[in-house]
């Protein structure tokens, strides 16, 4: 139960870039349109090409099929799916995938495969030791993004409170142009999904979501059903009644 | 000799006046049917027909280039690959891929690449599946209108999608999107097209036979105007997808 309340406060104090983009997500603006690759979003050389968009002469087009949002100054394309881009700072699920003399491997669902030091792990790891004693092959972490270099090699560490072994549970994956909906404004849809499936629930910025509880079914129908609905208004309700009509046919407490 | 010459051109115009065997207008295509995120398990896929030509294609990546050695230090690598299945014509095709599908796809990942902006994703790969369920002539333009759909479905930054079609001349005629009967006329030539349409860049022309320069403009140009065609049908497959949720 501990760990639970842990996991929900992850989830309420985010890193303060991510946490500004949750908002700007959360609720689908109705202003927001869905534009294409190679379309033209603005002609103007007052407004700044930000984010998911490139300039051609007093053009601005967009390069993803996403949302363009006009943020005052700057117009921005947040793209609706893609691969995940690590960030520094981003915490994510990951699973080991080698144990190496020196290093880690991890893989954290992006196109670079990252790497953990022992001197980035929560563990004390003692000298002439093998790395598969603290993590082995095949098992889940919680960890933060801690580096990424301009080649875009990434490092990530577990030397973070909130950072620990995942055991047990299951994993799903939902696109992580998702995650800040799943969430939801200040965690409020993943607290509702943890308290009433009484699932510890983890979700990583790279779209893995690790669950584990008794009614862990339920609490990955209602994440695929998020993930599904993501764009439609007032889901928070929608998912409450959801989760209560459930469990009362499940005939179970709530 | 000369009579011959003259029942044959005269053969050639009531043939034309008569119209194509479809009953389409010379510059207009066939039936058009592009539909976006068709494999749930890919990262992007999309569904195209062009009349009888069916064709799919999934895209997956950006990922860690396997093997090592072809990773480029500045910028993602296209793979792309064609294959037609064994059913997809008359004569069981053989399974797996050959001369003619290595070359299919090597035009294709040349056609498609000018798009992407692949400099955003250094020492990456990203695949690009092409196959073809059914062929009645143009199916490389068709796995080309497909695979640029699922590259925008899997969230690839792009500068313009890329639209194709195949023109031609049989019968003395310029015709747009020919059919495989089209294709077997005696004086058939057929050059199939990409383009990027925003840009009105074209990215794959070829070609084979002998054609008076005119003629080729003039195919040139009915073409183009057929990628238009293609690429409407293309950001209506991309919206929908969306919209219909």
């Amino acid at each position: 139960m501990n760990e639970n309340r842990n996991t929900s406060s992850f989830s309420r104090s985010e890193p303060k870039e991510h946490a500004d983009e949750q908002m700007q997500n959360e609720v689908p603006d109705d202003n927001a349109k869905i534009v294409l690759p190679g379309e033209v979003i603005a002609d103007t050389m007052d407004i700044l090409a930000g984010k998911g968009t490139f300039r051609e002469g007093s053009k601005i087009f967009s390069k993803y099929v996403g949302v363009a949002r006009n943020r005052g100054s700057v117009i921005s394309v947040t793209p609706l799916a893609g691969a995940y881009m690590p960030q520094e700072g981003d915490y994510v699920v990951g699973e080991v995938t080698l144990a190496g003399f020196s290093n880690w491997g991890v893989d954290i669902r992006a196109p670079y495969d990252a790497g953990m030091s022992p001197y980035d792990v929560n563990e004390y790891v003692e000298k002439g030791v093998e790395l598969s004693k603290y993590y082995k092959v095949g098992e889940l972490i919680f960890a933060r993004i801690s580096k990424v270099t301009s080649n875009n090699f990434v490092n990530v560490a577990t030397k973070d409170p909130k950072c620990r072994k995942l055991m047990g549970g299951i994993v799903v994956e939902i696109s992580p142009a998702k995650v800040p909906r799943l969430i939801g404004k200040a965690g409020s849809m993943i607290s509702l999904i943890k308290n009433k499936t009484g699932c510890m629930v983890t979700v990583g910025q790279n779209g893995r979501v690790w669950v584990k509880g008794d009614n862990d079914t339920l609490a990955i129908e209602a994440i695929k059903k998020v993930e599904e609905l993501a764009h439609t208004h007032g889901l928070t309700d929608k998912m409450d009644e959801f989760l209560t009509k459930r469990l009362v046919e499940s005939g179970k407490k709530i | 000799m000369v009579n011959d010459m003259a029942t044959k051109s005269k053969n050639a115009k009531t043939e034309s006046s008569a119209g194509r065997p479809d009953g389409r207008k010379n510059d207009e295509p066939r039936k058009l049917m592009v539909k976006a995120g068709v494999i749930p398990r890919a990262d992007g896929s999309a569904y195209v027909e062009f009349g009888k030509t069916h064709a799919i294609a999934a895209v997956y990546g950006p990922k860690p280039v396997i093997p090592k050695h072809q990773e480029n230090p500045h910028k993602a690598i296209l793979r792309c690959r064609y294959a037609m299945m064994p059913f997809s014509v008359k004569d069981r095709k053989r399974p797996g891929y050959d001369r003619r599908s290595t070359e299919i796809a090597m035009v294709a990942q040349s056609a498609l690449e000018p798009a992407i902006f692949l400099e955003e994703f250094p020492r990456t790969a990203i695949d690009v599946e092409m196959q073809i369920i059914q062929a009645d002539a143009g199916t490389r333009v068709a796995a080309i209108t497909a695979a640029a759909v699922a590259l925008a479905d899997a969230g690839i930054p792009m500068r313009d999608l890329v639209s194709a079609v195949a023109a031609g001349r049989a019968n003395g005629n310029v015709l747009l999107d020919l059919t495989k009967e089209e294709e077997d006329a005696e004086d058939a030539v057929d050059m199939p097209m990409a383009m990027m349409p925003r840009l009105g860049k074209i990215t794959l022309l070829q070609m084979d036979g002998d054609v008076p320069l005119e003629t080729v403009e003039e195919i040139v140009k009915t073409g183009t105007s057929g990628c238009m065609k293609v690429y409407e049908a293309q950001k209506d497959a991309l919206k929908k997808k969306y919209e219909m949720k």
